[in-house]
């Protein structure tokens, strides 16, 4: 059958050394872990990648340590860890990735293969641009870091060379509230329609944003991040914690809406995403503040 | 092991492993025999059919909704190493010609494709990844020509014909209803024009089936469907082999719904088999299973009801366009739903209405879950709310008074000679507690895990609705049902076994025959045999039928069995045979005194009996105003539904959805309870999500991706209250189950939408902008 199927070849490093070696050597081999986005595309016929890199026997993927005050994410963590391990350091990220799919695919689906994918709606992508993350990316030659809001470069691509794979994710742990909200048509087991991550940085007196299929690549809405963290600013909202003026809530969904560049899809219209974003914007900018004064109110401390 | 699977290993199932449990009689709820595997994912359905030698068959499909077939060049698809076989419209031996009701659909296409996805080629290779590769070298010349998408246009003069041997040109079949005169004027009028999306089965086992050639011309089909025989008898015409030269076997089915009622690969695997003198097995992928099987009818309804200033009824004005797509399928027959039930169960005085079906450019459609009356119940349960708006009338109230009752006549003049309790039913659901306030766990809200609201936004709503449905097949077509019914001695105990042609799509039904035949001949051991061709025709699974029709059969042959049994007893005993009895496999007395053990009755002497079994007639309404007794009989159901809608979000929960229906008589309370819960959320999910996006002719989303079916948190609680009417026409009373909720929920859900939001919706699926715009 090999002789007149042409069977993709299949490499199964078992280090993170010979997998960069094989990427090295490969280059036109495709990553494989948890194979929810890949097998799909197989399955449907789609994609007929001419060989595979199977990492899921690369152990060093599959830590989750602490870098320089970071967390550092190996590419290969299910979501289904992101949510039981990260919840409290990566609130935002353990929101997006309870969003996704079944307990099957949380199971098996990876951060470093949704980004690798690099699809609009990726749903870990608008927590780690909210947050400011890096993605770490490797091979024989080397090791960059590219902030994750420079590592998508248009609908399902990215920064990434022909020879090299993903490494990591690097994400400073939450030091304000974070939220997640995601748009489908039905109560679970949705590609996001529209999806938006809002991370506030209280001691950076900064606002992070993420915003999900609305736009050729995941982006921020940076013109909303920082009109809105100007404001609090000049209000002194950041230390006095006070209630967030309803027209500012407006206004700053106004402007997320502005920051997307939706299209008319199967999944939804043009129009409708753009609604929803200001929507969203307003309700997690609202249930962030509220969490962010009842941390106060608990505490004492003032930021 | 289960009684109608076929095992993987080999298409022959062994006879050790159908004995049923031995306990569940009438108003039982024993065990599936085949419930078990389900669950554990060990049941063999028809895609994990295996034969030794087997190569496999796929089918290359047009890309264009209509164009001309100019040549095709299978040159380089023979070519390949591995490939057996390429066949094209050329190399079908008998009558190119498939469809359940006209013979219009070419099995390969000749000249002209007709829908996106029209079979035009198959190959058989040893393996299925090179019979794709061989299909993607064959060139196929089209001519693309313009397609025909617009329903609402299908009819115009300068439109050209798609069928244009048809003697009604695009027009599928018309049914028009006329009673009580010419239109009154009326106080109050309220209208409605509504839209209903195109609706799949969406069931989960695909399209397969093996076919294995007997060397001798013939080839035995072992496929997924829902009648075995029309299959037959249309797969022998194609092939132009004789009566019985194609024997067809039920492999296991994954759900059908109505979408395996046409053939989908049954012909081309057979073709390929015979051709190639090779087993061919063929096994759709989920994008293939899309265009493998006809949808349900999207939906032009256009409603005008008159009333009192109580808002009684006095007039119901109806004009209903269904998309047939390409070929003409079941259309015809949903068209006589959609015309002789449209105005749904109540009274009207006068009737004027007119259903049509045309023919397009669009993906088939056929038969569905509730045929013909889903559609229509959208629009006359619209305009009831807006009545009792209008009226200023309770809707549950104003329903139960223009409710159908028994003795009253329906719009083609029909007596409803059984229970009619509309009334009964609507108060009920009305009755049943209210869900409580909604809590702040986000898996109760609006957008679920999307974590998109914490209880801004939401509105709730309640929306009512009680539809009814034609039982069995109508407007004169002779519905039967064949079984075979033996009583003989295993290892020294009684054991019977019953053997019809009836398809068990899930539903139950071998559940239910085993019911029958354990009260009718007091045994504990029955075995089915699996359902194949080597009997008559059960008739189709459909229409809610099996449970009355089959049911019936069985309960016929069983009787047969019965008499003669007790003959030979009261033979032996000395005693008359009406005073005898069969219990627990024992012939006993009146009184229940055993007189004998039906085994040494039985002795070396088997009893078998087989026997066709008939509903009333029915006849076919009258073409000028379809007048007549065009059904055998009605089942009713209502539904609540409460719902929080996000409304600035469009995002909806469906918080309850209750529902009351009569079934004339429970042979399987727990299956009863399963069908009215999978009935209600597929209702449900027409509302809210499930729509096959057609674009020029093109299906923009045949995926379980973009397809959206209801998930468990899409699922609300449902209270269901079974009511027991028997019907005193039908076999213990019984009343087809399997559709009615589907057509009341998706309405109930639609109006508590409409409620909460405060819009007025008159499309389904309701999809978020909707709400929002």
């Amino acid at each position: 059958m090999g002789m007149t199927l042409d069977a993709p070849d299949f490499h199964v490093p078992t280090s993170w050394e010979q997998a960069l070696a094989v990427k090295a050597a490969h280059p036109e081999a495709v990553p494989v872990a948890g194979g929810t986005d890949l097998m799909v595309e197989v399955n449907f016929d789609r994609r007929r990648p001419p060989a595979l890199l199977d990492l899921t026997r690369v152990p060093e993927l599959a830590a989750v340590d602490r870098v320089d005050g970071r967390v550092r994410l190996g590419a290969g963590v299910p979501y289904a860890r992101m949510i039981t391990e990260l919840g409290s350091e990566l609130p935002g990220l353990a929101m997006a990735a309870r969003t996704v799919g079944s307990p099957q695919i949380r199971n098996r689906g990876t951060a470093g293969g949704n980004l690798g994918s690099a699809s609009p709606a990726g749903d870990c992508h608008p927590p780690l641009l909210a947050a400011g993350a890096e993605v770490e990316l490797a091979s024989v030659r080397g090791v960059r870091r590219v902030p994750v809001a420079e590592f998508f470069t248009g609908p399902k691509r990215s920064v990434l060379e022909p020879d090299e794979l993903i490494a990591a994710v690097h994400v400073a742990p939450a030091t304000g509230p974070q939220q997640f909200a995601k748009i489908g048509p039905r109560n679970a087991m949705v590609i996001a329609v529209t999806a938006f991550a809002l991370a506030l940085h209280p001691e950076q007196r900064r606002v992070g944003t993420g915003i999900g299929s609305a736009a050729p690549t995941p982006r921020r809405a940076t013109d909303a991040e920082e009109f809105l963290s100007g404001e609090l600013a000049a209000a002194g909202l950041w230390s006095s914690r006070g209630p967030l003026p309803e027209s500012l809530v407006t206004e700053f969904g106004n402007r997320v809406r502005a920051a997307a560049s939706p299209i008319d899809d199967v999944r939804g219209s043009a129009d409708y995403r753009r609604h929803v974003l200001a929507v969203l914007a307003r309700r997690t900018l609202t249930w962030a503040w509220d969490a962010h004064r009842s941390t106060e109110q608990r505490t004492g401390r003032t930021a | 092991m289960s009684t109608t699977t076929t095992p993987a290993t080999t298409p022959r199932p062994a006879a050790g492993d159908r004995t049923s449990a031995t306990t569940g009689r009438i108003g039982d709820s024993p065990l599936r025999p085949d419930g078990t595997l389900k669950v554990t994912g060990e049941f063999a359905y028809s895609s994990d059919l295996w034969h030794e030698d087997m190569c496999w068959g796929v089918t290359l499909r047009s890309p264009h909704p209509h164009a001309r077939i100019v040549a095709i060049d299978t040159t380089a698809a023979l070519a390949r190493p591995g490939v057996f076989a390429v066949l094209t419209a050329a190399d079908v031996p008998g009558v190119n010609r498939t469809g359940l009701e006209h013979a219009d659909q070419p099995a390969l296409a000749e000249d002209v494709v007709r829908y996106q996805g029209e079979p035009v080629a198959l190959v058989a290779a040893d393996h299925p990844e090179t019979a794709r590769r061989a299909a993607a070298e064959i060139v196929v010349e089209y001519a693309v020509l313009p397609a025909l998408t617009d329903p609402r246009r299908a009819l115009d003069p300068d439109t050209p014909l798609l069928h244009p041997s048809h003697p009604t040109g695009n027009l599928v079949r018309e049914v028009p209803v006329r009673r009580g005169g010419p239109v009154p004027d009326a106080p109050v009028v309220v209208s409605v024009e509504f839209e209903v999306g195109m609706q799949d089965q969406a069931f989960l086992g695909p399209e397969s089936g093996l076919a294995v050639p007997d060397g001798e011309g013939g080839v035995d089909l072992y496929v997924a469907t829902q009648w075995l025989h029309t299959d037959q008898q249309q797969v022998q015409r194609v092939l132009g082999i004789g009566p019985d030269a194609a024997r067809l076997h039920l492999a296991g089915v994954g759900g059908a719904f109505g979408g395996r009622e046409d053939l989908s690969m049954h012909v081309h695997a057979c073709l390929l088999a015979l051709r190639t003198g090779k087993p061919v097995k063929m096994s759709y992928s989920r994008e293939e299973s899309f265009f493998g099987h006809v949808h349900r009818h999207p939906a032009h309804l256009r409603y005008e009801f008159g009333a009192d200033d109580d808002g009684t009824l006095r007039y119901g004005k109806a004009e209903l366009t269904f998309d047939g797509g390409a070929y003409a399928s079941s259309t015809g027959a949903v068209v006589g739903n959609g015309g002789t039930l449209g105005l749904g169960p109540y009274r009207f005085p006068v009737v004027e209405l007119v259903a049509r079906g045309v023919y397009t450019n669009n993906p088939p459609c056929g038969a569905m879950r509730g045929f013909g009356c889903v559609q229509a119940a959208f629009a006359h349960e619209y305009l009831m709310d807006a009545l009792a708006e209008r009226v200023g009338a309770d809707p549950v109230e104003l329903r139960a008074r223009n409710g159908m009752r028994e003795g009253d006549p329906n719009i083609t003049g029909q007596t409803i000679d059984s229970a009619a309790p509309v009334a009964e039913l609507i108060r009920r659901v009305r009755d049943m507690p209210l869900p409580g306030e909604r809590g702040t766990d986000l898996l109760g809200l609006p957008g679920g895990v999307g974590n998109t609201t914490h209880g801004e936004g939401v509105r709730r709503g309640i929306g009512y609705s009680v539809t009814y449905k034609n039982i069995g097949f109508s407007e004169g077509f002779d519905d039967y049902s064949t079984a075979r019914v033996r009583l003989s001695v295993t290892a020294g105990e009684p054991v019977a076994s019953v053997h019809t042609a009836a398809a068990e799509v899930g539903q139950g039904l071998v559940s239910v025959q085993a019911q029958i035949a354990r009260t009718e001949l007091g045994v504990s051991r029955v075995v089915i045999e699996p359902a194949d061709t080597a009997i008559g025709s059960a008739g189709s699974t459909s229409a809610s039928r099996q449970t009355y029709v089959t049911g019936g059969a069985v309960r016929a042959a069983c009787e047969l069995v019965r008499a003669r049994v007790l003959e030979r007893a009261a033979g032996t005993l000395g005693v008359p045979a009406a005073s005898l009895r069969l219990d627990g496999d024992k012939v006993v007395a009146a009184g229940g005194e055993v007189l004998a053990g039906l085994a040494d009755v039985l002795g070396d002497s088997p009893v078998e009996e087989t026997t066709e079994w008939r509903h009333r007639p029915t006849v076919e309404p009258d073409p000028e105003t379809g007048q007549g007794d065009a059904h055998v009989q009605y089942a009713f159901s209502a539904h609540r539904a409460v719902v929080d809608v996000d409304v600035e979000l469009g995002l909806v929960k469906v918080i309850a959805l209750d529902t009351a229906q009569d079934v004339g008589k429970a042979i399987n309370p727990d299956a009863v309870l399963g069908q009215i819960q999978g009935g209600s959320v597929q209702g449900m999910g027409l509302a809210l999500m499930e729509e096959v996006l057609v674009t020029d002719g093109q299906v923009r989303n045949p995926s379980f991706t973009d397809y959206l079916i209801p998930t468990v948190l899409d699922t609300p609680p449902m209270r269901i209250e079974v009511l027991e009417n028997p019907d005193p026409h039908a076999p213990y009373g019984v009343r087809g189950v399997g559709e009615p909720p589907t057509i009341s929920s998706g309405p109930a859900v639609a109006a508590a939408i409409r409620a909460a939001a405060g819009k007025d919706l008159r499309r389904v699926p309701i999809r978020p902008e909707h709400i929002v715009s």
